[in-house]
């Protein structure tokens, strides 16, 4: 029941506010739908609570299950359930709507319902794609979500944001119908299954894994994205609106890691293991050249979306090197990242909404008219360098760990990232919030409102209690970790 | 003989209704002819209890009338419901679209009823006669409706165009009848399956059948509009008035699936090797050309033409993967698959055609993309309907569309036509940008007049609605659809 409600409250919440705003077009009845997405969003958040709280730590398999049969003839399940992996990003994400129903609260001035409406309905979505156990169900729920984004992008986004929209679901629909064919492929093998652990168990031999492998990785190396099908995540940063960058950072691009832990490695540990090369391969040229990309941005939004992309290469470099450092370390990355991203996405939000400008060049000394802004700034930049004491240095120092146990000169480059995030970081913060104060715009800034303290402090509380105690966050991640290195470790054939 | 007549009880009423439907009108007075409308409607609703009469009464076993020229099975009478509701939906689309351009007379009733009626019977036929027969009937009404308009050019180019191929069509498909009729000495369907079967695959009259069913398939390939006999479909779909193409674009796709599977499935199963191949070819050609060409349309109602063809192409997938070297082991899947395609396909041309004409007003023609420009400011709803559409059509869950792509990809992997999955799903990803490109237009783009749309009368309006809103039940429930279409084939 509970899985249920996490997917369906948020999605009726997003239905009513839909309603609530009549047929005429307008925006009459903004307040009132703004109020309800509110309530939406904290009763969607506190429906999840009990998945952590009712968590049993030492069962490794899945939990909350609820399996009712949809469509029998393609024997497709309405089957849900949690395990350590996925429940942390079903919170997650619930927990970050109410975050974007706030933050874009005044801000969003044209067509409000709409705008709340869909994010509350992709929230509910989001939640399918973590809790289904079901292949086609997944694929449903992952497919579905493109839909909403699409239109935060296009309708509320800036000046290119009909390029970026486009761009955005083509390349990921790209990636989504050739896993289509994978999934068509196991369902044909495993005699006509859809659910997920049965497909963990289908013996497969090397070359048909091989192809399966390459079938899934587009849709997930998009969806990271890993170098080099990255390229339309900066586009859709810049051009989305707040939220929607904070939505398609913090929760979108986990899809795509995750998809690797339920999907890619269970299913085909061989083929993982033989591609693992590849896959390092790529994640280290993430976490390097984009590295490298990211200091030399002058927009804020892009500087941060490369980021991003950096710091999901730590991700699926943590995967591929098989052991429990490595994939814990890489899930607590991205939660971590979840918070971070989504905080520094929100902070760019706020200098955007008073200055109308993502140029680094145009600020300069906003802590001298900002000083709360630019401190709690400084906490998230920090969480972005991957400080200890923040939640960014928990999910990189396992990685790095694992990385040091498989091998000497993979940990070195990794840890590269440390440098370089750091100096793109602080660079930019620098620049933007210390310095004289630039311009007369900077010198009438105003500092935050309680409503974006409120979403900030929020945030910042988090990035704090995952960065000095992490164990809530991976102790629940335990039992399910092992059993899946356990399960990659035996050959499938 | 008393059977006989109880299973064409259907044809029967809606030949009379027609007939009558033609001397009532002359009595009618009053532009909107709301009594003959009326009197369609209740033919086809009078024909739809019929319908489920003879279901009931057969019990879903199949019957033969006629000396077996007319064969009544649960595939033929699903897909005869799935027509009047079709028709009757049409009906309601296009009346007010009709009445002003004064093109609402009895002959566009009657004739629509007895295109409806040449449907039929090639959805029944079981002999090479009468699939001729039906579709004769079904084209010349037609092309008459195309050129409806008398003092419109471009509607008569357009049915002088279709009328030409169509005859062609209609001659290469004669053709091919008569080299498998040379081959196995039976023009019933049945009766040829049984002769092929017995064939064997060195003797003389094997070449005459595959070369007849090299025509065969060609006719069957241009009733559905697959390239590359798809010329006529974009000028047709372009030049007929709007509310005629909505006719075309919807029930005769039923009726040409029939006559496939009566065609190729009923009849010539076993030549499935040969023709399956030809079918690969159009297929991948239809979806290639279709998708592609598509992109370039600035016209919605060009664009939704090469979409139907890179539809049917989808749907001919199914039709190819029914039997893998010599077994038909998965037979019914893949043909279920292809008729709940085209059921679906149906359903989504009915409400994208439907648009058109449901925003037409008087005086002002809905057919060029930038007329969809700001749809969300002038009415979210509609707007919101036309996105379900969309994304159903691209195949986008948790819409319908999705399912149809989902069942026909799934034959086709099923078949081992991996290779083929993986170009249809590329080539559908092309299709997805004109799709969405409506959507940007919609919710992306200003309006360039903000008047909103109203006006439109209770029936279409709702009538809309449940067609966007039916996409979206269907796709979160398609069990029952999907079972029923498999019932349907495996009765064959």
């Amino acid at each position: 029941m509970l899985l249920s409600l996490a997917i369906w409250v948020p999605i009726l919440a997003g239905l009513l506010v839909l309603v609530a705003g009549g047929n005429a077009g307008g925006d009459r009845n903004a307040p009132m739908q703004r109020t309800i997405a509110l309530w939406g969003a904290l009763f969607g958040f506190l429906v999840t609570i009990p998945l952590y709280t009712g968590f049993s730590l030492q069962n490794p398999g899945m939990q909350f299950v609820e399996r009712h049969e949809w469509i029998q003839r393609f024997n497709i399940y309405y089957h849900l359930g949690v395990d350590g992996i996925s429940m942390l990003f079903i919170i997650l994400n619930s927990f970050i709507t109410p975050l974007v129903v706030i933050a874009g609260w005044t801000v969003i001035e044209k067509r409000v319902g709409q705008y709340m409406g869909a994010f509350l309905l992709m929230s509910g979505l989001l939640n399918g794609v973590f809790a289904a156990l079901d292949g086609m169900l997944f694929y449903v729920f992952f497919e579905a979500t493109l839909i909403p984004m699409f239109v935060i992008i296009g309708v509320w986004g800036g000046a290119n944001r009909v390029y970026a929209a486009l761009k955005f679901f083509l390349y990921t629909l790209l990636g989504s119908l050739l896993m289509l064919v994978a999934l068509l492929y196991l369902y044909n093998k495993s005699g006509g299954s859809f659910a997920i652990m049965d497909w963990w168990k289908l013996p497969l031999p090397l070359d048909t894994q091989l192809g399966l492998f390459f079938g899934l990785l587009f849709a997930f190396a998009v969806k990271v994205p890993m170098w080099p099908v990255h390229t339309w995540l900066p586009d859709a940063h810049v051009e989305a609106p707040t939220g929607g960058s904070v939505v398609l950072a913090a929760i979108m691009l986990k899809l795509g890691a995750y998809g690797f832990v339920r999907f890619s490695l269970p299913i085909l540990p061989d083929a993982s293991r033989e591609l693992a090369w590849m896959m390092i391969a790529l994640s280290l040229i993430a976490v390097v050249y984009i590295g490298l990309v990211a200091l030399v941005q002058t927009d804020m939004k892009k500087l941060i979306a490369y980021s991003s992309i950096s710091h999901m290469g730590f991700v699926t470099l943590g995967f591929f090197i098989f052991n429990a450092y490595g994939v814990e370390g890489a899930l607590v990355q991205m939660i971590s990242h979840g918070f971070i991203s989504a905080a520094m996405f929100l902070c760019v939000g706020v200098m955007y909404d008073r200055m109308h400008s993502r140029n680094i060049a145009d600020y300069g000394g906003v802590v001298n008219t900002m000083p709360k802004f630019a401190a709690l700034m400084m906490l998230f930049a920090m969480g972005n360098c991957g400080l200890p004491a923040t939640s960014g240095f928990v999910g990189e120092f396992m990685v790095i760990m694992g990385a040091m146990k498989a091998n000497f000169w993979l940990a070195f480059a990794a840890a590269t990232t440390l440098v370089f995030g750091a100096a793109y970081t602080l660079w930019m913060y620098k620049r933007v919030i210390f310095g004289a104060v630039a311009n007369d715009h900077v010198a009438s800034l105003k500092d935050l409102n309680p409503r974006e303290f409120l979403v900030l402090g929020a945030l910042a509380i988090a990035v704090l209690a995952m960065g000095i105690y992490p164990l809530p966050f991976t102790e629940v991640m335990h039992a399910s970790v092992n059993d899946l290195l356990r399960h990659v470790a035996l050959p499938k054939y | 003989m008393r059977i006989d007549f109880a299973l064409v009880l259907p044809e029967i009423l809606l030949l009379v209704g027609a007939c009558a439907l033609l001397l009532v009108d002359l009595f009618v007075k009053g532009e909107d002819r709301r009594t003959s409308v009326l009197m369609a409607q209740g033919v086809l609703l009078a024909c739809a209890a019929a319908t489920v009469f003879v279901l009931f009464g057969t019990g879903g076993q199949t019957g033969y009338a006629f000396h077996r020229l007319f064969v009544s099975d649960l595939m033929s009478n699903v897909l005869k419901l799935a027509a009047y509701g079709t028709v009757s939906a049409v009906l309601v689309y296009s009346r007010q679209y009709l009445l002003d351009r004064g093109l609402l007379r009895g002959e566009y009733l009657a004739l629509l009823l007895f295109a409806l009626l040449g449907m039929m019977v090639m959805m029944s036929a079981n002999s090479f006669l009468s699939v001729y027969l039906g579709l004769e009937l079904l084209s010349l009404c037609l092309y008459a409706l195309v050129a409806l308009n008398r003092d419109s050019a471009a509607s008569t180019e357009a049915a002088m165009k279709y009328f030409v191929l169509g005859a062609l069509a209609s001659g290469m498909l004669l053709y091919g009848m008569s080299m498998i009729y040379g081959a196995t000495g039976t023009l019933t369907i049945t009766d040829v399956a049984k002769q092929v079967a017995n064939l064997s695959r060195d003797s003389s009259q094997h070449t005459f059948l595959i070369f007849g069913l090299v025509f065969m398939v060609s006719g069957i390939a241009f009733k559905l509009g697959v390239v590359p006999f798809h010329m006529w479909i974009p000028d047709v779909y372009h030049g007929a008035p709007t509310a005629v193409t909505l006719v075309i674009g919807t029930a005769p796709k039923l009726a040409a699936f029939a006559m496939a599977m009566r065609l190729l499935v009923n009849g010539l199963l076993d030549l499935a090797v040969d023709w399956q191949q030809m079918l690969v070819i159009l297929s991948v050609l239809s979806m290639a050309v279709g998708n592609i060409t598509a992109i370039a349309q600035t016209n919605l109602k060009r664009m939704l033409a090469y979409s139907t063809i890179a539809h049917m192409g989808f749907m001919l997938l199914g039709l190819l993967s029914g039997v893998v070297g010599g077994n038909w082991f998965n037979a019914a899947d893949a043909y279920a698959a292809a008729m709940f395609y085209t059921l679906v396909y149906v359903l989504m041309s009915l409400g994208s055609f439907g648009l058109l004409v449901f925003l037409s007003r008087k005086g002002f023609e809905c057919e060029n993309l930038e007329d969809l420009r700001g749809l969300n400011r002038r009415n979210p709803w509609y707007a919101f309907i036309v996105l379900l559409l969309m994304f159903s059509l691209a195949g986008v869950p948790p819409t319908v569309g999705f399912y149809a792509k989902l069942t026909v990809l799934s034959a086709a992997v099923n078949a081992g036509q991996v290779w083929l999955a993986v170009v249809a799903v590329l080539l559908s990803l092309v299709g997805a940008f004109y799709y969405l490109r409506i959507v940007k237009l919609m919710y992306f783009d200003e309006p360039k007049d903000e008047t909103p749309f109203a006006g439109q009368a209770l029936g279409p309006r709702v009538l809309f609605s449940v067609n966007g809103l039916a996409l979206l039940a269907l796709g979160l429930l398609p069990q029952p659809l999907m079972s029923l279409c498999f019932v349907a084939i495996k009765s064959l």
